[in-house]
């Protein structure tokens, strides 16, 4: 704010924390502008990689928007199915398989975390004495730190088997297999930024539930649930941003194979899994390369806008909260 | 310096990014404080690593630095991981001070390196495509040199308690390309197939495709895996799986005998059978470098030649070559090239 800085004559001291004031001002509008830069970068970078399947007739013959969201070509022998073959004499792109697979493990994988979360969250913040509270919180946000791969690797060796065993799947590695993996990694999201919206909900709405009557019980969940209720839709969004970009959990345990069902029993392939499986020998500049660049511009596009959608409807929820809506 | 390595620590950071939506959400006092101390934390662990791994690599330079001690890079087939490993291991007890860094990646991930000029040596399970060879001898102006290293079984295999005791090569495309979906198409007992498969980037993968499907598409409901260890692992742990890669991996699970078209028996992969190309899968194992490769590289590879680097070969579970010289005709008929 140097337009409000009094003429004074101010000290040595002070002067230097003036200084010290702008230098750093200076230091984190830049650091802030740069992370804006990367994903300006990144997206312009993608998107440039995914052009060519609308200006380069080459490769739009192989990859273009009806191969990717319809059925493979009739003269084939996959013949109206979803089929995701990009390598093969003829290749076939529909993303409609991945798409599903993504949206399959990103499913199970809320149905996990949300829930868990949620829950964990109302007893850290409502019911755990402070003692316990200090070992459950700092636990469940060490979660976050756990590697998704070794994650991955877990689910792929003991969940799956475990799953198999006690619900007797005939695919060991699938939809459940993976999402509960997912939701493993999607936990510490949604728990944390509940956890502090619970906590910032004042003390005086429990003690005005407390006065009139309501057990303990009845102020968590009617009374201090809803009143945290844009921070645990806000961790519902990131949980979900997470889940749909989740690679190594999903590349490893969730058997990728790109298959169109709806059946969580059946293994799933996402598109993250695909980026990352595939990119390492596709031919430059093909169709199958401008192809994995559309999926990485779709995941971009699909966190960009669930972020914005939910970022506005937390933003809306509060404003009501305030008697404002 | 600090400024670029402040602004490297930002990305892998999960709180700012998720500051957006965090921020107007809570209004808790100490929040900012918080995510700038774990910020901060982050930042000083990115430097640390950074420091780090700057330190080491600067020691292997140092290491490098006496001349043609440069380490020596082998990347590609994952089939052929684990023998390389064992061969680098061997020489450079062999030959102290040299250093030979064994990379997996797959048999096309391998050759995509050489033609970048990132490895000195690519592995491969599968021959060098014309269009691979174009683009190393135009983008580098250096022929390629193929060496056969070893002779490898591509094994099919099921659960130890699955009652099928051979396949002929059709039934096992038919499985494949998902025309047969129970065991008890392929005289077993009556359940679901579960297919596992490698990724497009291997090389075992192409070779599969290329002489048990035709070159016709893999089922879609294959489940792709990495690595031939993780096929071997999921085939140990499913009684209805079947899984195929290099024979040298198998371990709790069963190698199938296998019958070609129009064979009267079906074959089991041995080191005899192998050898004299009976067994409808076997394939070889390459080697692939420029002449233009460092001396070192060179004598790497001829020293893979050697019978006891060949020895080697056989004790990890492959079968070695027969007659050192890489250009023996008996080896040459596996390798035809894709055209």
């Amino acid at each position: 704010m140097p337009s409000r800085r009094p003429e004074l004559n101010l000290g040595k001291r002070a002067r230097g924390r003036l200084i010290q004031d702008g230098a750093m001002t200076v230091l984190f509008t830049l650091s802030g502008g740069v992370a804006i830069l990367f994903i300006a970068l990144i997206f312009i970078f993608t998107f440039k990689e995914t052009l060519p399947i609308f200006t380069d007739p080459e490769v739009a013959k192989e990859a273009n928007l009806a191969a990717f969201f319809t059925t493979a070509q009739p003269a084939d022998e996959l013949a109206s199915r979803y089929v995701w073959q990009p390598t093969s004499d003829v290749p076939k792109m529909s993303m409609i398989p991945l798409i599903l697979g993504t949206l399959k493990a990103t499913l199970v994988g809320m149905l996990v975390a949300c829930p868990l979360g949620v829950a964990a969250a109302l007893f850290s913040s409502e019911f755990a004495p402070r003692r316990l509270r200090e070992i459950v919180k700092p636990t469940i946000e060490l979660l976050a730190g756990i590697p998704s791969v070794v994650l991955g690797f877990f689910a792929l060796i003991v969940l799956a088997t475990w799953l198999q065993a006690t619900f007797g799947f005939t695919y060991r590695l699938n939809a459940w297999n993976a999402g509960m993996a997912l939701g493993i990694a999607l936990l510490p999201i949604v728990f944390t930024i509940s956890e502090d919206g619970l906590a910032a909900v004042p003390r005086a709405y429990r003690e005005a539930s407390l006065a009139v009557g309501a057990t303990r019980l009845q102020t968590a969940i009617k009374v201090v649930l809803p009143a945290a209720a844009p921070a645990i839709f806000a961790s519902f969004v990131l949980a979900f941003g997470r889940a749909i970009g989740e690679t190594m959990i999903l590349l490893m345990a969730g058997g990728n194979a790109a298959i169109t069902s709806f059946d969580l029993g059946d293994p799933l392939r996402t598109l993250s899994a695909t980026i990352a499986a595939e990119l390492g020998e596709v031919v430059f500049g093909s169709g199958h390369y401008s192809a994995l660049f559309f999926m990485g511009t779709l995941l971009f596009v699909i966190t960009f806008a669930s972020n914005t959608v939910g970022d506005w409807i937390v933003r809306r929820m509060r404003r009501r909260m305030q008697g404002e809506g | 310096m600090f400024l670029i390595l402040f602004t490297l620590s930002l990305p892998p950071a999960p709180f700012p990014s998720t500051s957006l939506l965090y921020a107007p959400v809570v209004t808790d006092q100490e929040n900012p404080m918080k995510s700038t101390s774990k910020l901060a934390l982050l930042s000083l662990a990115t430097l640390l690593a950074l420091a780090c791994g700057g330190e080491r690599r600067s020691s292997t330079g140092v290491t490098g630095s006496g001349g043609s001690n440069r380490p020596i890079s082998v990347k590609g087939s994952d089939t052929m991981v684990i023998m390389t490993q064992r061969l680098a291991e061997e020489y450079m007890k062999a030959k102290p001070g040299t250093v030979v860094q064994v990379n997996g990646g797959g048999s096309g991930t391998g050759l995509a390196a050489m033609i970048n000029g990132t490895t000195d040596l690519a592995q491969s399970s599968r021959p060098m495509k014309d269009s691979e060879r174009e683009k190393i001898e135009k983008g580098r102006g250096a022929k390629v040199v193929e060496t056969p290293i070893a002779l490898d079984a591509l094994g099919v295999f099921v659960h130890e308690s699955n009652p099928v005791k051979e396949l002929t090569v059709s039934q096992v495309r038919d499985i494949y390309m998902g025309v047969a979906k129970s065991w008890s198409d392929v005289g077993g007992a009556s359940a679901p197939i579960i297919l596992y498969g490698r990724e497009s980037s291997s090389g075992t993968y192409d070779y599969f495709k290329e002489h048990v499907l035709e070159k016709k598409d893999f089922a879609p409901a294959v489940q792709t895996l990495q690595g031939t260890a993780a096929i071997m692992n999921a085939v140990a742990q499913d009684p209805n799986a079947i899984g195929y890669g290099g024979i040298a991996y198998a371990k709790g699970v069963k190698a199938l005998p296998l019958r070609a078209e129009g064979a009267v028996a079906a074959i089991p992969p041995t080191e005899a059978t192998v050898a004299d190309g009976t067994y409808p899968l076997s394939r070889s194992l390459f080697f692939y470098s420029t002449d233009k490769s460092p001396a070192a590289v060179r004598e790497f590879v001829a020293w893979c030649l050697t019978p006891e680097a060949q020895a080697l070969v056989t004790r990890v579970g492959y079968f070695p070559i027969r007659g050192a010289a890489p250009e023996a005709a008996q080896t040459t008929t596996h390798a035809q090239p894709t055209p």
